[in-house]
């Protein structure tokens, strides 16, 4: 039989494969450059969907010269994708649906701080502390609600009223969404650990309805299978696009909350550069885009997003950002998501 | 064979290896923070449960089906041949999609269920079916002439010769309930693969994620070697005696003709009617358009190019595994085989962190290109192949190959001008089952594929995460008509066996 030398020779293999893996499985190796500084090619990783910002990066390839290479997958992918992928990804930048995500890679080492005058068209509440990622646009967390089943009279004042009986069953969220992992996080900040946990155990004896995504629950709000969902305030436009009419058209309303509650929170979708590409110039030309007057009006108008830079309008009929009247919550604290995490998986809510 | 198999079992046991480093750097007190939980306990249990519910529906559902379709006078066989087999094309997340946006308050353990069966019932069929076109019915013949009534006949000789291919069926089944994400998600009936998933999306927690997959290898290796339990030592799959194999003769129906045939179009309605009309009413209702055909036909184009070369990498390893099973001797075979099933019980979204690794840190110059994406692939969907090529090479009575030997052709000749031809309809069958399974496959593609291209099951992925419904109804439309060609193929092979 010739079994035990091949036998011996594959598991030397074998041997020899597992031990290059774990000789490199601390992700630090020597840097590899994506794509060269100034070849007229960058790399993006983004959380947005390409349905959203492909129309925006075409626009900017025209301007600008530069070809631009997308990967698109979820936020939360996406960063455990760099973080696995660390100092040798191939990205040059990450775009995220939200700051959370931005937080965990900038966490990991794997963002160069932007130039200050680039992050300076933004207000400060709206980037990353130490320059390590700049939000492009705003999304503010709401209530939606169906206006067949529930009177604008009726609508909660704060989101803490959602625990009344009246409202029993008849709630939707998605606790493993970005955007509601922020918005619990801002009630941990402005109100502490334990008004969190005793509202999402509110919600829970409440029979809330928990969807995977944003768009399942405007979706049930308009069909009226849910009369109300907390949710990020675009995706009744989305919707709205989808069906071909306005959101005037819709069964689906949005309800700010005011006064500093934490269910109008204004996160933000931004952009951090990977270490190895900040001093690609195209890279730089890309976020400058981004922040351009042409950039921001792409989101304002299309995506209906709050554009950040000063001068460039909000997409009609959405409350001004000014006019909203959001909690005050430092983004840089949306990547402390630990306790945050312990409290929604805590809560039951959860797998 | 044997260097084949080990390289085989390599690549199917990447994963692990990345699974153990990362879990060992996590430290015993992450891990077992992590896992020695009652939560973990109710995680596991509702996936076992799921899983032992969903095989057993799929093996009465897709051992019946093919036995109607191969062995009787059903009217339009050949026709509920094919239509048995394409819901294999339809993604869970699709079809989910689908009937959550039909039936109200379709979510729980039986949403769940039925789901999951009427999307995987093919994995038992198409092996099924083509073991019993390939069985040799001459022992039927003698079970009868000695006097067994028919159900006997075939409960103690059809079922036993066809018991690898249900075995290896049911087997994919399971594990493929394991690691499904898309109908437990929408659902909401939370599995393991859920809460996995839920650790990437809540807080970005890959190593919290790694652990957890840990137990999924676990309870694949409770399932395997349950499998392992079943098989009968010594037994003969290959026929007796000498002459030339004959047509199974048909069992006749009767009044049952047309019930059964009812009973199955029901079936298809369920597993691919539901699914077309929801799409269609939404294409109405919806104003997106889909990108224009160039961009279709640049998806599909792609989508059917990277699935041929994950088939061909899977039936590549796959080949000298399954042969090696059958004709190989001692514990290394069976452990080869048993080895190839390791990706299969999870998500894609850990076999794709696991080849990120292994590109980044071992192949870089592969790193996503569509090579990585193949052999995620073949990682993901080696055991599909190996099943098929196992159930055929059994059939194949091994005297042959030593009756070639003996007359001095090389081992390499034999190979090629025995071996091949007679296990052929077990490999193109595991080629396209891989394949069909790899044109719908959503995360590991996500996470591997070269930047910037497009497949029909990202692009699908692309629209409905943007709401985009009517958008999305070509590429879903296209996914299902291109699967149709490979499914196609296979099931013709049956056909040739009967007339």
């Amino acid at each position: 039989m010739r079994t035990p030398r091949v036998l011996a020779a594959a598991v030397t293999a074998v041997t020899a494969l597992a031990l290059a893996a774990c000789g490199s499985g601390s992700g630090k190796e020597a840097t590899a450059e994506p794509s060269p500084a100034g070849d007229g090619k960058i790399t993006i990783y983004s959380g947005r969907t390409e349905k959203l910002i492909k129309p925006l990066i075409e626009n900017f390839e025209k301007a600008s010269g530069v070809k631009v290479e997308v990967r698109y997958d979820d936020t939360a992918k996406l960063a455990a994708q760099l973080l696995e992928e660390g100092g040798k990804t191939k990205a040059d930048l990450y775009f995220a649906q939200d700051a959370g995500g931005l937080g965990a890679v900038a966490k990991a080492g794997l963002f160069a701080a932007l130039p200050k005058d680039v992050t300076s068209k933004v207000p400060a509440e709206y980037r990353a502390a130490n320059d390590q990622w700049v939000g492009v646009t705003g999304r503010s967390r709401v209530l939606v609600y169906n206006s067949d089943l529930v009177q604008a009279a009726d609508l909660p004042k704060t989101v803490f009223d959602l625990k009344d009986p009246r409202w029993k069953g008849k709630i939707g969220i998605a606790p493993t969404n970005g955007s509601f992992q922020s918005f619990v996080t801002a009630i941990r900040v402005s109100q502490g650990d334990d008004a969190a946990k005793a509202f999402l155990k509110n919600l829970k004896d409440n029979d809330v309805q928990s969807r995977s995504g944003n768009a399942l629950i405007v979706e049930d709000v308009n069909s009226g299978k849910l009369a109300a969902g907390l949710v990020n305030h675009y995706y009744v436009y989305e919707k709205a696009k989808e069906k071909g009419t306005t959101p005037d058209g819709l069964k689906a309303k949005l309800h700010f909350f005011r006064g500093g509650d934490p269910g109008a929170l204004v996160n933000v979708a931004g952009v951090g550069v990977l270490k190895q590409a900040a001093k690609d110039p195209d890279v730089r030309k890309f976020v400058d885009y981004l922040l351009s007057a042409d950039g921001q009006k792409y989101f304002a108008e299309q995506t209906y997003e709050y554009p950040l830079v000063a001068g460039v309008a909000t997409a009609p009929g959405l409350p001004s950002l000014k006019d909203l009247n959001p909690p005050k919550v430092d983004l840089n604290d949306l990547d402390s998501l630990q306790q945050t995490i312990a409290i929604i998986k805590g809560s039951g809510l959860v797998p | 064979m044997a260097a084949g198999a080990l390289l085989a079992g390599a690549v199917a046991v990447t994963p692990l290896v990345y699974l153990l480093i990362r879990t060992a750097e996590a430290g015993w007190e992450r891990v077992a923070e992590e896992l020695l939980t009652t939560r973990v306990a109710l995680l596991a249990s509702r996936s076992l449960l799921l899983a032992a519910v969903v095989t057993t529906a799929c093996l009465v559902l897709g051992a019946g089906t093919a036995y109607l379709v191969v062995r009787t006078d059903l009217p339009g066989r050949r026709f509920f041949g094919v239509l048995a087999a394409l819901p294999l094309a339809v993604p869970t997340y699709v079809a989910g999609f689908c009937w959550i946006a039909a039936v109200d308050a379709f979510e729980g353990f039986w949403a769940a269920a039925l789901l999951l069966t009427l999307c995987s019932y093919p994995y038992v069929y198409l092996p099924v079916a083509a073991a019993l076109a390939g069985a040799d019915p001459a022992q039927e013949e003698v079970a009868r002439s000695l006097g067994h009534g028919p159900w006997r006949t075939l409960t103690g000789v059809t079922l036993r010769q066809i018991r690898p291919a249900v075995a290896a069926g049911g087997l994919l089944v399971a594990l493929y309930v394991l690691s499904d994400f898309g109908a437990v998600s929408l659902t909401r009936f939370h599995t393991f693969t859920v809460a996995i998933f839920t650790a990437v999306d809540l807080g970005f927690d890959k190593t919290g994620a790694l652990v957890l997959s840990t137990v999924l290898v676990v309870l694949t290796v409770a399932l395997l070697a349950g499998e392992m339990a079943t098989r009968r030592r010594g037994a003969r799959y290959a026929r007796v005696g000498s002459g030339a194999r004959h047509q199974a003769p048909q069992r006749k129906l009767g009044a049952w003709r047309w019930p059964l045939a009812g009973a199955l179009s029901g079936v298809a309605f369920l597993s691919l009617g539901v699914p077309a009309l929801s799409l269609a009413q939404r294409m109405i209702e919806g104003v997106s358009r889909a990108d224009p055909l160039g961009e279709v036909a640049v998806a599909a184009g792609n989508s059917l190019r990277v699935s041929a070369l994950g088939a061909a990498l899977s039936v590549l390893l796959a080949l000298p595994v399954g042969l090696y099973a059958v004709r190989g001797s001692g514990w290394l075979p069976g452990l080869l085989e048993r080895v190839s099933y390791a990706g299969h019980g999870l998500p894609g979204l850990v076999i794709g962190l696991s080849l990120v690794a292994f590109g980044v840190h071992v192949v870089y110059p592969l790193y996503q290109t569509t090579t990585m994406l193949a052999l995620a692939y073949a990682v993901l969907f080696l055991p599909l192949a190996v099943g098929s090529v196992h159930a055929a090479a059994a059939q194949a009575p091994p005297g042959l190959e030593e009756v070639a030997r003996s007359l001095g052709r090389t081992p390499w000749s034999v190979f090629r001008t025995v071996t091949i031809p007679l296990t052929a309809p077990g490999i193109a069958t595991g080629a396209a089952l891989v394949m069909l399974t790899c044109m719908k496959e959503l995360a590991a593609t996500l996470m591997l594929r070269p930047t910037g291209m497009d497949t029909l099951a990202t692009e699908l992925w692309t629209q409905t995460s943007a709401g985009a419904y009517a958008g999305a109804a070509p590429y879903a439309a296209l996914l299902v008509a291109l699967s149709a060609i490979p499914t196609w193929l296979l099931v013709r092979g049956n056909y040739r066996e009967l007339s």
